[in-house]
C-alpha cells in the first residue's frame, strides 16, 4: 500500500478544507515562482522524465503533448483547454478534485498554461456537475483575488485567465476534439486527427487539452522532483492514481493508489470486498465503460497498470473499476452499457451511429434468450465493423466492451440463445430473399 | 441518438430579463470578441432558468439574434445537448441514473417508484403539476450509487425506503437536503478508511 506521505490527493475526503489557505499548508502554491524562473524548457523536461501519462484515458504521455505545441507564439494565441468532462460510466475522480482539491488544478493550469506559452485556460465541465462547478468557480475568484492568477500571476509577469466553460449532458464531448467543437458553440461532433490540437485546436490556435487528474498532478511532481513520481509504479507506468471502486463492493469508494497495485488489493483493502465474498465476483470492468471486462480468473492476478491490462485485451482507461458478482445477469450488464453508447453516438459516422443501436438490440434480445445461435457471431462481426471506422475512438469505446463480453462469456450467451435460426429451414423458395419471415405469423 | 421533442404550446415572445441581460454581456467577454458564438451554450442555459427549466423556440431565435448566430445552428445545440429542455419540466425534475454501477446497485428500484409517486411515463408531469422524472445515463457519482439528481442538487447513497421519503418531501413542496443518505462523508470509503488517517485525525 501506498504511504500517506507519497499521496497527492491529500485532501481526496475534504478532511482539511479546500480554501487557499488550508490548501497552501498542504504545500499548493509554495514556490510556484521559482518553478516558472527555471523556464519553460525546465518544466516540460521535468514532466516528460516522470513519465506522467495522460489519466483521461489514452495514458499518452503528458510532457511530450505539451512539446508538440510551438515554441513561440506566433500570430495565433495559445490556449489550455482542461477536460472535466468526466462520464465515463465507473469513474468519478475528476468530481473529487473539482471539489476538494480544486487549488492543485489551479496551479497545475497556472504552470502548464506557462509551459506552453497559453494566456487563457477554459475549463470544460460537465453540465450536471452544477455545484462542483460552483465550488471550482469559488476557488478561482479566491485565487485571483491573492493574485495567483489573472495579471502578473504569482509575481511571474506571465497573465493567466481562466474561464469555466459548462457542458450539457453529452459524453462525446469528453473527447477532445469534440470538446473543442462545443467550446466554439457548434454540437459536440469529434473532429479528424491530422491536424492535431497541438496546433490547429481552438479556434484554429495550438491549444493543448489535459485531463483534469493529469494537471492537478504536475505541481507535486515539480514539487518533489520527477525521480520521486517515476520511482512510484512501474517503469512506464509511473506515479499514482485515484481509482473509483463501483458496484457490488461492500465500500464503494475513490482511493489514490500507486499505478500497478493488484486489483484483488484494491477491492479487498479498499473497497472492503466483493459483496458476497470473493468467490462471488463474476466479472469486473477495469477502466471504465469503454474497456473490456475481465472474468474473475484474470481478476486474481492482474495489475493495475497500462501495459498490464493492454496485455489481457482490456485497458486502465479511467480506472474506473465496476464490480460486478455472480447475482448479476453479465449480459444485462452489458446491454446496459451498450444502450449508454447508442444514446451517447453523436451520429456523426455511420458505423457508430447505426452499430451502437444494433449492438444493443441484440444484447437485450440476448439477455432474454430470444437471439438465434448465428446472432453470437454476427454481433461480434457488427463490433468488427465499428472498430477502427470511425472518426473519434467512441467507435471502439462502444465496440470493445461487447468483444470482451464475447471474448470471457461467450459460454453463457450461446447457453442461453441455443435456438437454430429460422432460415435453416429453408422453403426453397428462389426468388424470395425473405425466407425465414415465412415462419413468422405475421409476416 | 437520442430524440428530443419540442412542445407544441410555445410562448410568442422571448427576452432576457435585465439580470440576465447583464450576465449574458458578463459571458462574452470570457471568449475573444469574434467568437461570440461560443457563449451559445452558457446562454442556453440561462435562458433556460428565465423559464422555468425550459427553452422555448422564442428563445432560440432571441438567442441566434443576440449572438448574430443562424437561427438553426442554436436549434442545432440545443436539440444535441441532453440537458437543455425543450419541453416544460416540473419544478422539481428527477433525473434517475440508470447506468450499469448505479443499476448494480438497484437504480431501478428507484424508477419503479418514480413511475409509482410521480408518473408513469417520463417527462410527464405529476398529478400536482410540481415534478417530473427521467431516466438518465451516468450522472458521475458511480461511488455513491444509486443516486439521483433533482434540479442541481445529487442525492446518493439511496434505496427504497430513502428514495421513497425524498419523493415524498418533493411532492409536497418541500426541497430535500441534497448529499449521502447513508451519512458517510463524500467518497470515502463507509467504515473501512485505510488512508490519510493522521490527516484525519490530526
Amino acid at each position: 500500500m501506498l504511504k500517506d506521505q507519497d499521496r497527492i490527493f491529500t485532501n481526496l475526503y475534504n478532511d482539511k478544507g479546500t480554501d487557499v489557505e488550508a490548501s497552501k499548508k498542504r504545500g499548493d502554491w509554495n514556490n510556484t515562482k521559482e518553478f516558472c524562473e527555471k523556464g519553460k524548457d525546465w518544466i516540460i523536461n521535468e514532466i516528460k522524465s516522470s513519465e506522467l501519462r495522460g489519466r483521461g484515458g489514452a495514458g499518452f504521455p503528458t510532457g511530450l503533448k505539451w512539446s508538440f505545441c510551438p515554441k513561440e507564439i506566433s500570430n495565433r494565441p495559445h490556449y489550455l483547454v482542461i477536460n472535466a468532462d468526466e462520464s465515463e460510466p465507473g469513474t468519478c475522480k475528476d468530481r473529487d478534485i473539482l471539489r476538494f482539491e480544486p487549488q492543485k488544478l489551479i496551479e497545475g493550469c497556472f504552470i502548464a498554461s506557462y509551459a506552453v506559452n497559453a494566456h487563457v485556460c477554459y475549463i470544460y465541465i460537465r453540465g450536471e456537475y452544477f455545484n462542483e462547478g460552483k465550488k471550482l468557480q469559488e476557488a478561482i475568484d479566491e485565487a485571483y483575488e491573492k493574485k495567483l492568477i489573472g495579471k502578473n500571476a504569482c509575481g511571474t509577469n506571465w497573465d493567466l485567465d481562466i474561464y469555466i466553460h459548462y457542458g450539457a449532458g453529452a459524453y462525446i464531448c469528453g473527447e477532445e476534439t469534440a470538446l473543442l467543437e462545443s467550446l466554439e458553440g457548434n454540437k459536440g461532433q469529434p473532429r479528424l486527427k491530422p491536424p492535431f490540437p497541438a496546433l490547429i485546436g481552438l479556434y484554429g490556435c495550438p491549444t493543448i487539452i489535459n485531463n483534469v487528474e493529469t494537471i492537478a498532478v504536475v505541481p507535486t511532481i515539480l514539487r518533489r522532483g520527477a525521480k520521486w513520481f517515476s520511482s512510484l509504479g512501474k517503469p512506464k507506468n509511473t506515479g499514482t492514481k485515484i481509482f473509483c471502486i463501483s458496484g457490488n463492493v461492500n465500500n464503494p469508494c475513490n482511493v489514490e493508489e500507486e499505478m500497478g497495485i493488484p486489483l484483488k488489493d484494491l477491492i479487498q483493502i479498499h473497497a472492503g470486498g466483493v459483496t458476497g465474498g470473493w468467490e462471488n465476483l463474476q466479472a469486473v470492468i477495469p477502466g471504465g465503460s469503454s474497456m473490456p471486462l475481465l472474468p474473475k480468473k484474470i481478476c486474481e492476478t492482474i495489475t493495475m497498470d497500462f501495459d498490464s491490462l493492454i496485455k489481457e485485451k482490456s485497458g486502465l482507461g479511467t480506472a474506473g473499476i465496476v464490480v460486478i458478482n455472480n447475482d448479476q445477469d453479465i449480459i444485462k450488464c452489458m446491454a446496459r452499457i451498450a444502450r449508454f453508447y447508442k444514446h451517447e453516438s453523436c451520429g456523426q459516422c455511420t458505423p457508430c451511429r447505426e452499430g451502437s443501436g444494433w449492438m444493443w438490440r441484440m444484447l437485450e434480445r440476448m439477455g432474454k434468450g430470444e437471439a438465434s445461435k448465428d446472432e453470437v457471431d454476427m454481433l461480434m462481426d457488427v463490433t468488427k465493423q465499428i472498430e477502427g471506422h470511425t472518426i473519434c475512438a467512441f467507435g471502439e469505446g462502444s465496440a470493445w466492451p461487447v468483444q470482451g463480453l464475447l471474448r470471457h462469456f461467450k459460454k453463457e450467451i450461446e447457453k442461453r440463445n441455443n435456438f437454430n435460426p429460422l432460415i435453416e429451414r429453408n422453403k426453397n423458395i428462389p426468388y424470395l430473399v425473405d425466407q425465414h419471415l415465412l415462419d413468422k405469423d405475421n409476416a | 441518438m437520442s430524440i428530443k421533442k419540442i412542445s407544441k404550446d410555445q410562448p410568442d415572445k422571448f427576452e432576457f430579463s435585465a439580470d440576465n441581460l447583464l450576465e449574458a454581456k458578463k459571458i462574452l467577454e470570457r471568449y475573444p470578441k469574434d467568437k461570440k458564438k461560443s457563449a451559445v451554450m452558457a446562454l442556453l442555459y440561462l435562458a433556460q432558468n428565465q423559464n422555468n427549466n425550459w427553452i422555448p423556440l422564442a428563445a432560440i431565435k432571441y438567442i441566434g439574434k443576440f449572438l448574430e448566430m443562424p437561427y438553426i445552428k442554436v436549434y442545432e445545440v440545443a436539440t444535441f445537448y441532453s440537458m437543455y429542455n425543450l419541453t416544460p419540466v416540473g419544478k422539481y425534475f428527477i433525473q434517475v441514473c440508470t447506468t450499469t454501477p448505479c443499476m448494480l446497485r438497484g437504480a431501478y428500484e428507484l424508477v419503479n417508484l418514480c413511475k409509482e409517486k410521480i408518473s408513469k411515463n417520463e417527462n410527464e408531469l405529476s398529478k400536482n403539476q410540481n415534478c417530473s422524472w427521467m431516466e438518465v445515463e451516468c450522472l458521475g457519482a458511480c461511488i455513491n450509487a444509486p443516486m439521483m439528481q433533482i434540479n442541481n442538487d445529487y442525492y446518493e447513497d439511496l434505496d427504497k425506503e430513502k428514495t421513497l421519503k425524498i419523493l415524498n418531501e418533493i411532492i409536497n413542496n418541500v426541497t430535500p437536503k441534497p448529499g449521502s443518505y447513508r451519512g458517510r462523508s463524500n467518497s470515502e470509503p463507509e467504515n473501512n478508511r485505510k488512508t490519510l488517517m493522521e490527516i484525519k485525525n490530526a
